[in-house]
């Protein structure tokens, strides 16, 4: 084994990002740097490659050895910069977390992957070309003679992460190292992804550090891990190990926070997620009562119109006959990949988007058709959380007046009462009443969901629709913020709908799991049910494709489909398929699709 | 890369910390107080300028610069220095209306059209695009052709042709704000239209509109010398130092100085509400944060 070793201590400007951290990865070996955000996992990495320079840092001390193809070993941190652009590519190559953005999207994806060819061998561009199809089918891309003249813009997240690490790749480089590189993919499509990367590391030999905040990932591909916290090394170790017999205190944190899938198999109702040092959660059984919220054939389409005459070319099928019910105090998890329309049916059912077919019942009151009260009563008894902190907060306006606001708009109180009932939200969000003068900007990304959360309950609902309100948020703190919320539950009897992706949130805290694919609900039941003996060929595969945080149960190869979700995207006149629920269980609904023959 | 913003601690206000921004730029400090500088002496004129800006003085005739008169006197024999800082009054008080009308009336259009959309959008979008095709100043002859000449009947014509470009700046961080997840998120509580745009939306607009503003002010202090210069503008003997450049244009060669110190006027002016309309844009630029 011919050694790679890397060793520094990094500092950014005035913040010391990194602090004296040692850290080594050999030929033919998988690290992954883990981490929550700000523990400068990302920073490492933008020091190895010295586009640290770019992000306005520089390293203060420390040295990175680097064994080069040439067998020379170069200490990258004093390197010129001419020197480490000659070695980024051939030698060092890095895949970002973003497929959109790192991606040129006005070149051919073909001359994108040729261009850093002829740029490190030194070849013709017909040769690079060349090469370049066949970085593509070792990235596994169908018809890659074809996808060489495609645009980014024309590529699924998926296939566009492939392209980049196909691009990666193309100089076949001694280290390879990956950014949060599977974090903006649906899980069957990370699954893909992450197995294609641990092959090819495989077949070319190269060492790859892989960066990443999910321990589940971690356990899938690495062998050896190293946490970080604040720019320091807490912990390192071989991943068996780590997961085995962690050692330091945030480890364990950091692992107890990230539920492992098939926990609470035994167990019929949602369980909070255990606080370290806290006492051990119980079941919660806050169900209810008759429906709150009854949603029948649900159907929203959105007109694709083409060309300068705006023709209909044809209809996105967002969401297709959806029927479910919500009881007071019950959690109705929502699942499917980007696409499926579930974020769709819940702003449809608040009107963010307007349904073209269905009927809406709220409380027994026909909201479907809006007319002055029934419209109040919409809104002030189904409120929203939507998926990211940043960004549903007005940045110009304080805290307090946010969650003001729904107060005012259903004048539900006025004068010093508004402000009174504001503190006392904040305060059951577990902030303090300080934090209503503070600006968003302010707040971490957890402070301003609970923001977000106390915003939601000004106005008394009973059903709150969480679209993956935890999904930008740490493990940690996504522990945190569903205990929250399933504390809220038990006390107001409020009823969730939770959309999310995150198979491990939602066996904490639904009553029931709704899977929708293309826009259809295609298994409903109780949680134990449905996670435990999914009845939907797709139910099953999105389940196959989570990540368990155990080094020991990794996927095998053939359990992993490799293909593509399609399009809800249909000509007109091209109705989809929509097959009747069947009882399969106790309370327990499947379609009956012809997927694969199984059925 | 949210690693990087680890050191940046920023406890402002939005307007703590737009200052932090603007005050770093020394260029357009130094601007923002040359306009005080200019206000102050406007607004002081009657004790501050050691003439009188219209009595005639026919012993002094044309002099040029001294003790006396530290800018000469023009034909008349009116001392020049304080007709600029009279003058002065005219100009900003032409630039600062004249804008502040437009902007408002823009602003409103501009939210209505970006808010409503559909019909009403498209009608005064329109509307927006048949007074941009006129020449700026070709429509401002043409309003104060029809209104008749006069000072506020310039502030008018050049509120009439500032207003477009405000409506369309307006109208699309409007449809830009519409997008945001926050505004969605004030929809889906129900928050009505009224709050909504005034919360939400108008703030948002302001940053741009803020930047033109300043920008717009020196091209409409421009626009006014223009019209003053033609005589469509201050009527005699009110000092304005366009009509004062028109004036002292039949004697460049003899005495320069009837129009070399207006001159200085109105480019030190204009150019100073453009240095700071620099460093505002700077400042407020979401992208650049």
């Amino acid at each position: 084994m011919r050694g790679l070793s890397v060793e520094f201590g990094s500092g950014v400007e005035r913040v010391t990002a990194v602090r004296g951290l040692d850290l080594d990865v050999r030929a033919g070996e998988t690290v992954a740097i883990v981490g929550e955000s700000g523990s400068g996992k990302s920073v490492t990495s933008l020091a190895i490659t010295r586009l640290i320079e770019h992000a306005g840092g520089k390293i203060a001390s420390g040295r990175i050895g680097f064994t080069g193809r040439d067998g020379r070993v170069r200490d990258l941190a004093t390197e010129t910069p001419e020197s480490m652009r000659r070695l980024r590519g051939p030698e060092l190559a890095m895949v970002f977390q973003e497929p959109m953005t790192s991606l040129n999207p006005v070149l051919r994806i073909g001359e994108q992957i040729a261009e850093a060819v002829m740029l490190h061998q030194g070849v013709g561009h017909a040769e690079a070309m060349a090469e370049a199809r066949r970085m593509l089918e070792r990235v596994r891309i169908p018809e890659a003679q074809r996808q060489l003249t495609r645009y980014p813009f024309q590529l699924s997240g998926g296939m566009r992460q492939r392209v980049m690490i196909a691009m990666a790749l193309s100089c076949r480089p001694r280290l390879l190292i990956a950014d949060e590189p599977t974090t903006a993919l649906d899980v069957t499509v990370q699954a893909q992804v992450l197995r294609l990367m641990a092959s090819l590391q495989r077949e070319l030999g190269m060492g790859l550090m892989f960066i990443t905040h999910d321990m589940g990932v971690v356990a899938e591909i690495a062998d050896r891990v190293v946490v970080m916290r604040n720019g320091e090394k807490v912990e390192e170790g071989t991943a068996e190990r780590i997961f085995d017999a962690p050692e330091h205190p945030y480890t364990r944190a950091l692992l107890a926070a990230v539920p492992a899938l098939g926990s609470l198999a035994t167990e019929r109702l949602p369980v909070p997620f255990e606080v370290p040092d806290g006492p051990s959660p119980k079941p919660q059984d806050t169900v209810r009562g008759s429906p709150v919220l009854e949603v029948r054939d649900l159907v929203t389409r959105f007109d694709v119109r083409r060309g300068i005459f705006g023709r209909l070319a044809g209809r996105i099928h967002a969401v297709e006959h959806v029927s479910f019910d919500l009881r007071p105090g019950e959690t109705l998890a929502m699942v499917g990949e980007s696409g499926c329309g579930k974020s769709t049916t819940g702003r449809s059912i608040i009107r963010l988007e307007q349904p073209q077919d269905g009927t809406i019942r709220l409380a027994g009151r026909n909201v479907t058709q809006l007319d002055g009260p029934t419209e109040k009563l919409l809104h002030r008894t189904i409120q929203y959380v939507f998926q990211d902190p940043f960004a549903s907060l007005d940045p110009r306006l304080t805290v307090g007046f946010s969650i003001a606001e729904p107060i005012r708009t259903h004048r539900l109180l006025a004068g010093a009462a508004v402000e009174q009932q504001v503190h006392a939200l904040l305060e059951q969000v577990g902030l303090t009443a300080q934090h209503a003068q503070r600006y968003p900007h302010e707040l971490s990304g957890g402070q301003r969901q609970r923001v977000c959360i106390a915003r939601a309950l000004a106005s008394e609902p009973r059903v709150i629709i969480a679209d993956e309100a935890v999904a930008a948020l740490d493990v940690s703190i996504r522990a945190q913020v569903v205990n929250l919320m399933m504390d809220l539950q038990s006390r107001f009897g409020v009823a969730y709908l939770f959309i999310t992706h995150d198979m491990a949130v939602v066996e904490r805290i639904a009553h029931r799991v709704a899977v929708m694919y293309l826009g259809q609900i295609v298994e409903i039941g109780p949680r134990q049910s449905v996670m435990e003996d999914p009845r939907h060929p797709y139910t099953r595969r999105l389940l196959a494709a989570v990540p368990v945080p155990d080094p020991r149960r990794r996927w095998r190869e053939q359990e992993v489909d490799d293909s593509e979700v399609p399009s809800p995207l249909r000509a007109i006149g091209d109705l989809p398929n929509i097959e009747p629920l069947v009882e399969v269980g106790p309370d327990h609904f499947v379609a009956r699709h012809r997927v694969g023959g199984l059925y | 890369m949210s690693e990087m913003a680890i050191g940046t601690v920023r406890i402002r206000s939005p307007l703590g910390e737009f200052w932090r921004r603007f005050t770093r730029r020394r260029v357009a400090l130094f601007a923002g107080m040359v306009i005080l500088f200019l206000i102050l002496a406007a607004i002081l004129a009657p004790w501050i300028a050691p003439y009188d800006a219209t009595t005639p003085d026919y012993a002094n005739v044309l002099s040029g610069p001294s003790f006396t008169h530290l800018a000469g006197t023009d034909v008349f024999g009116r001392d020049i220095f304080s007709r600029i800082i009279w003058g002065g009054r005219v100009s900003l008080t032409v630039g600062f209306v004249s804008v502040a009308l437009g902007c408002i009336a823009g602003m409103v259009l501009g939210l209505v059209s970006g808010f409503a959309g559909g019909f009403l959008d498209s009608l005064i979008m329109r509307f927006c695009d048949v007074l941009l095709a006129f020449p700026g100043i070709l429509l401002a002859i043409a309003v104060v052709a029809v209104l008749g000449p006069g000072i506020s009947n310039v502030v008018y014509a050049i509120a009439v042709f500032s207003m477009p470009v405000f409506a369309r700046l307006v109208r699309g961080s409007t449809l830009a704000l519409k997008q945001t997840v926050y505004v969605q998120a004030a929809r889906s509580i129900g928050v009505r239209k009224l709050p909504l745009i005034l919360y939400h939306i108008l703030p948002g607009t302001l940053p741009g509109v803020i930047v033109y503003l300043s920008l717009r002010i020196g091209t409409s202090i421009l626009t006014a010398a223009a019209l003053s210069f033609i005589g469509l503008g201050a009527q005699p003997p009110s000092p304005e130092w366009g009509a004062m450049l028109s004036d002292g244009r039949s004697y460049l060669g003899v005495a320069d100085h009837l129009t070399v110190f207006p001159g200085i006027a109105i480019f030190v002016t204009v150019l100073a509400f453009n240095l700071l309309g620099d460093g505002l844009r700077d400042a407020l630029d979401q992208k650049l944060r």
